[in-house]
């Protein structure tokens, strides 16, 4: 579930309260977003490729809260790590013309 | 083409609006509904969940499609595939759906959405990504005029006695009421995976077959909600195509054995019921460790977002055990939903039509799943065919949609039939239903005496939930999907009891095997009441 709205990378455009599916987050004027609704969270991870600044972090734990610290995740270079293997940049779409997916199902045949 | 236009809105005031044609639902199939319909002139409005372009099971995802090119072999494709379909799909709706599809994946294509290139420099349409892709149909929804409303969920029909009048709920975000009057609606809202937390799942909570049903349409199909699909545990990522490449082990490290005593490996085929037997017995672990480099590096570009969890746990799956389980799908990977009546994707009431999970896929793909691709191409051509329909309705239609004379239709998590109670609370009733829907021991492996036995634990909290629950405001949201999820469930189970055999994924181990006498439908229909009918295949109404 989403763990991390990064006050120190957030910009505070608020494209996540209005991307989330599930609604989780709440707007703040003059402020970072809120996690409001953590256990609404799908996992989806939609979020975090929306963000143009990297600043969200979505744990892989679907049922319940799973702490981490966000130098731990600044540390390990996960911020923004779905993003660049999908190919999104900085919340913009990008990647689809290069999905070998096509490979995979031929050898799952 | 003209948008939509607004009667009356003032921050803190309902918003009412007036369309030809209100879609409910923002995934691929109320997409297309909405373009289908726009395309004929229609002054659309789409009311989603969530968000247009992040809402519903694609989204989150990378699917296939049943892509079949026009030619000669089109005809042994289907029925290759009808083979599969435990003998309840309908060739015909299959052929006109693998057509549609290829046509709209090609105007994608003509629209601009960047599809890769094969060895041979082939464009390959036969597979979408997620996110890219609904991003994409969000912003060809937005330039064709249509009214886009996010973050409002739809919690009741409304009907003028004879035909459907549009629909209400709330804006969840701004805690207002909104309705929008409309000659026709298309119920795009998805099926019901039972509040498992799976990629898509939030919003997926059968609202739309309680609407449905509440409005007097039927639904086909309730018992095959016996898919599921493998996920590393406690994630939410139900994909199962990299499992093709794995191996199965206990928690000791003893590799996993089937009957034969044969290494069970290839989780998606014949194998998965191995896998759902050690999985009741006890942890199990997977390594996909029959993946060779080339195809390491296809699966972790193809499909990233099967590889997230396991990057964020520290855990390389190629060479590293982990923890996996069974994630139930309900209906969104079943096939059950609300019956199809005629070829435009009408439900049999007037001005209601139906697309995507929330439609029965049995014409599809019959008793089986229809995984990714199935279901994908599907939306596609159920998605234009209810647009094209619904704007015809609207067209026909004479009688204008006055708001005096149209009556809401939502009964149980809105207006309690006794008094309401405030110590129910939705969160609760929903873990009881799933406590009868979810485990394996109940749904994967069906038995008659175990189904009458939960089907009577859902007739109490179906009476709780229509007697007493009660909310306000944007909790009204939650208590409806309690209702609806709850509701999903007593169908489900009373179509599972009828079904007295086993087909596809409804296995009964007290009825082994198929009883030719049930190589029909089991239709359900009523919301207090339940009536179970049956419907030979249908071979009516299908025009191409």
């Amino acid at each position: 579930m989403i763990e991390i709205v990064s006050a120190s990378r957030c910009i505070e455009c608020d494209i996540c309260v209005k991307v989330c599916p599930a609604n989780v987050f709440d707007a703040v004027p003059d402020s970072a977003p809120i996690i409001a609704r953590q256990d609404d969270c799908q996992t989806c991870y939609l979020c975090e490729i929306y963000c143009p600044v990297d600043a969200l972090y979505v744990a892989h734990r679907a049922e319940g809260h799973f702490p981490i610290t966000e130098a731990e995740v600044e540390e390990r270079n996960l911020f923004g790590s779905y993003a660049r293997a999908l190919g999104w940049k900085r919340g913009k779409a990008g990647g689809t013309e290069h999905d070998p997916t096509h490979r995979i199902r031929v050898a799952a045949v | 083409m003209s948008s939509s236009y607004q009667v009356k809105s003032t921050i803190n005031d309902p918003l009412h609006l007036q369309a030809d044609v209100l879609v409910l639902g923002g995934g691929p199939s109320g997409a297309w509904a909405a373009l289908a319909a726009a395309e004929d002139g229609a002054r659309v409005v789409l009311a989603d969940k969530g968000y247009l372009g992040t809402s519903g099971a694609t989204a989150p995802s990378n699917t296939g499609t049943w892509c079949v090119p026009p030619g000669e072999n089109r005809g042994q494709a289907v029925e290759r595939r009808w083979q599969r379909t435990g003998g309840l799909a309908d060739q015909r709706w299959m052929l006109r759906c693998v057509d549609q599809a290829y046509e709209n994946l090609v105007k994608l294509s003509e629209w601009g959405y960047l599809f890769p290139h094969e060895d041979d420099g082939q464009l390959y349409i036969a597979n979408l990504r997620g996110p890219d892709y609904m991003r994409f149909m969000r912003r060809r929804v937005l330039k064709a005029g249509i009214t886009v409303l996010d973050h409002h969920p739809a919690l009741e029909l409304l009907s003028n006695g004879d035909a459907i009048t549009g629909a209400s709920g709330v804006d969840r975000q701004r805690n207002r009421d909104w309705s929008v009057e409309a000659k026709a609606v298309v119920l795009a809202t998805g099926g019901c995976a039972f509040h498992e937390r799976i990629l898509g799942a939030t919003g997926l909570t059968g609202d739309g077959y309680l609407m449905a049903a509440e409005a007097g349409a039927h639904l086909s199909g309730m018992e095959f909600t016996g898919k599921y699909t493998l996920a590393p545990y406690e994630t939410s990522l139900n994909k199962g195509l990299p499992y093709r490449w794995a191996t199965f082990y206990r928690e000791d490290g003893s590799p996993l054995l089937d009957a034969n005593g044969e290494q069970v490996s290839n989780g998606i085929g014949e194998r998965e019921k191995d896998i759902a037997k050690a999985l009741i017995a006890g942890p199990v672990f997977a390594r996909l460790d029959h993946a060779e480099p080339a195809l390491q590096d296809w699966l972790r570009r193809g499909q990233p977002n099967c590889f997230v969890p396991h990057d964020r746990a520290g855990i390389d799956p190629f060479k590293d055990l982990f923890r996996i389980t069974l994630r139930a799908e309900g209906t969104v990977r079943g096939t059950g939903g609300i019956m199809l009546a005629t070829a435009d994707c009408g439900t049999g009431v007037p001005g209601l039509y139906v697309a995507g999970d929330a439609a029965s896929r049995e014409n599809m793909t019959g008793a089986v799943s229809g995984g990714g691709a199935v279901n994908s191409s599907w939306a596609i051509a159920s998605g234009w065919w209810s647009g094209k329909g619904a704007s015809t309705h609207a067209r026909k239609s004479a009688r204008k949609a006055f708001r005096s004379m149209s009556k809401p239709l939502g009964e149980a998590g809105l207006r309690p039939a006794g008094n309401a109670r405030a110590d129910l609370h939705p969160a609760e009733i929903m873990e009881a239903v799933r406590a009868e829907v979810i485990p394996l021991e109940k749904n994967y492996f069906r038995d008659g005496t175990t189904l009458h036995t939960s089907s009577e634990r859902l007739e109490s909290l179906w009476n709780d939930v229509r007697q007493h629950l009660h909310a306000e405001g944007v909790e009204r949201v939650r208590s409806r999907e309690t209702a609806s999820i709850t509701a999903s469930a007593r169908w489900s189970l009373a179509s599972a009891l009828a079904r007295n055999e086993s087909r596809g994924m409804h296995r009964r181990a007290d009825r082994p095997g198929n009883d030719p006498a049930f190589a029909r439908r089991i239709l359900v229909s009523g919301v207090d009441a339940i009536s179970i009918g049956e419907a030979q295949i249908s071979r009516e109404g299908i025009a191409s």
